[in-house]
């Protein structure tokens, strides 16, 4: 009898294996056959049957770095989304904690008008964005893809946070003031290192998001400030795709996000349904 | 006892930046896009001024049958994608909670997030790259079943489904996810007795575990439905809408009319109606399930 349930047992564990592996593969194999494309000659990306070995080049990769534009969008996605990242915290923590702390008149209106930003379609935005923007005299610079990105970030930062402060005990707060600290303090110094965990995921998820978005960047930069998305999705424009650069292109757009979203793994689920599945 | 009338300024001043900025950003563009949607607004045709001119460009919407199929199609393509992603995210969540060897779990657990995290711009490239007629791995992988090669991007139902496939693809994941975290709240005696009722399989998901998966299909349901009417990245990028504008979606399609017609008045009127359905659609689904949470 146990032997008998003991093979069963190693059964439903082969077969779990194969599963686990065929999933897997299904889920990866779209950014792995991004990544060996920009490591393949030209003429091996259009054989067929497919080669599944070969000897990589980094060809592409050089053609991208010496060419340019795709490096200086990068740098243009980088500066934004990081600028805008770090504003979202310094605006939305703060928010957060009296959100958390605080109860007053309104509350609940507010913190349902700050998530719903969350259900906005960006193009009902992109339309106003682009004129004010235009008469601003903002279009195709860093500003205005910084500011257009708080949409988000703000309110992804102040639902993860607030989960945060809520977490750190009052009695903390209250011993502070009993020692003569004032709000500000009590929130810089006590409450703020005390959350950093919770902020650390918040920044990367906005981030990601920032660094991620086509249809704004689209729409307001044109060659100064263009973004990373705006680039890559640039290669589908005029004669002639160039498989290998493209490729190579989208691995280093993509493999920066995958190293974050692996670090916030668990708490990616809850970043995206704005807290509603915990 | 403190007054509730008194305003604590220490603690509006902190959440006072959240709030401007949010009115700033938020609020202010969307009263902006409704002042649009009431003016002639085009930008190739200035000589026409900026005008009010009343509802004629919501009643342009109206009379414009792209607009109303562009919404049909969004429809179709919510009907292709949502359901299998419930049935699979749903299998593959009772799959990885089901795994008893921990480490296999946690790392398919991770693996999941990364579909979800890739650019949406570059998953449309790849799409372009795996759906290509002549050297792309789905049709090569089609005729080793014998199928001859579909040219997935240059005919309509096709193309319809390369967008649908990419988006399985993506957001299955997520869906999954959600039902993992679902699944975790049902506690081992809840699944014991249940298994008693119950007994196995089917009858143990249906009556035992898929109560506590329902706040996490609500908010699947209202997310993909936002998500779905906002998507844009991946279906410009991988097909443009087309071929023709048999894969334009509502977004696709109020883009082009905003920034290749650059027609802003008209396309204002459609991000309103847009921004309108998002919100009735959104609050029926939360009226709809908890309901049945709660009875």
């Amino acid at each position: 009898m146990t032997v008998l349930r003991g093979k069963r047992r190693v059964w439903t564990d082969l077969w779990q294996a194969v599963l686990a592996l065929f999933l897997a593969g299904i889920f990866l194999l779209p950014v792995y056959w991004m990544v060996t494309t920009a490591l393949k000659t030209t003429i091996d990306t259009f054989a067929v049957p497919p080669v599944l070995i070969f000897q990589p080049t980094f060809e592409h990769f050089l053609a991208v770095y010496t060419e340019g534009p795709v490096l200086k969008s990068l740098l243009n996605s980088l500066v934004i989304a990081a600028t805008s990242t770090a504003l979202a915290v310094i605006i939305g923590a703060p928010a957060a904690y009296v959100l958390a702390r605080f109860n007053f008149r309104g509350k609940a209106d507010l913190w349902f008008w700050i998530i719903s930003n969350r259900f906005i379609s960006p193009i009902v935005v992109a339309l106003p964005f682009f004129l004010i923007a235009r008469d601003l005299r903002l279009l195709d610079r860093h500003p205005a893809l910084i500011l257009v990105y708080l949409t988000f970030g703000v309110p992804l930062v102040v639902w993860l946070c607030v989960d945060q402060f809520r977490a750190i005990p009052r009695e903390v707060d209250e011993a502070a003031r009993v020692d003569g600290a004032n709000l500000g303090q009590v929130f810089l110094r006590i409450n703020l290192p005390l959350a950093m965990p919770g902020i650390a995921v918040a920044a990367i998820l906005a981030f990601i998001t920032s660094w991620n978005e086509l249809m704004f960047a689209l729409v307001l930069t044109s060659t100064e400030a263009r973004t990373a998305p705006v680039e890559a999705a640039n290669f589908m424009t005029g004669f002639g795709i160039r498989w290998g650069p493209m490729m190579a292109t989208g691995t280093l757009i993509v493999l920066p996000v995958l190293l974050f979203a692996l670090l916030v793994s668990r708490s990616l689920v809850r970043g995206l349904t704005m807290g509603a599945v915990k | 006892m403190r007054h509730k009338s008194r305003v604590n300024w220490p603690a509006f001043s902190l959440i006072a930046p959240a709030i401007i900025v949010l009115l700033a950003i938020g609020i202010y563009p969307l009263l902006f896009a409704v002042n649009i949607s009431f003016r002639q607004y085009q930008l190739t045709k200035q000589y026409l001024g900026t005008g009010y001119v009343g509802l004629q460009n919501y009643i342009t919407v109206f009379n414009d049958p792209l607009f109303w199929e562009s919404l049909l199609r969004t429809g179709q393509f919510f009907l292709l994608t949502v359901p299998l992603q419930i049935v699979f995210g749903i299998s593959i969540a009772l799959f990885i909670d089901g795994i008893r060897w921990r480490p296999l779990s946690f790392l398919l657990r991770v693996l999941l997030v990364l579909p979800i995290a890739v650019t949406p711009t570059v998953v449309g490239l790849i799409g372009r790259l795996l759906f290509n007629r002549d050297f792309g791995l789905m049709n090569y992988l089609l005729g080793l079943l014998q199928i001859a090669p579909v040219s997935w991007l240059g005919e309509p139902v096709p193309a319809m489904l390369t967008i649908a496939l990419v988006d399985i693809w993506q957001w299955t994941p997520f869906v999954a996810l959600v039902m993992i975290s679902g699944l975790a709240i049902v506690s081992p005696d809840v699944l014991e007795s249940g298994r008693l009722e119950a007994g196995q399989g089917w009858n143990l998901f249906w009556h035992v575990q898929m109560p506590y998966l329902l706040p996490g299909l609500t908010a699947v349901l209202i997310l993909r439905t936002a998500d779905i009417l906002k998507l844009f990245d991946m279906v410009f990028v991988l097909t443009r809408g087309g071929p023709g504008v048999s894969t334009e979606l509502v977004s696709v399609y109020v883009q082009r009319v905003g920034f290749r017609v650059f027609d802003l008045g008209v396309a204002s009127a459609q991000a309103i109606l847009l921004l309108l359905l998002c919100i009735v659609l959104s609050r029926g689904y939360i009226r709809l399930f908890y309901r049945e949470v709660e009875a």
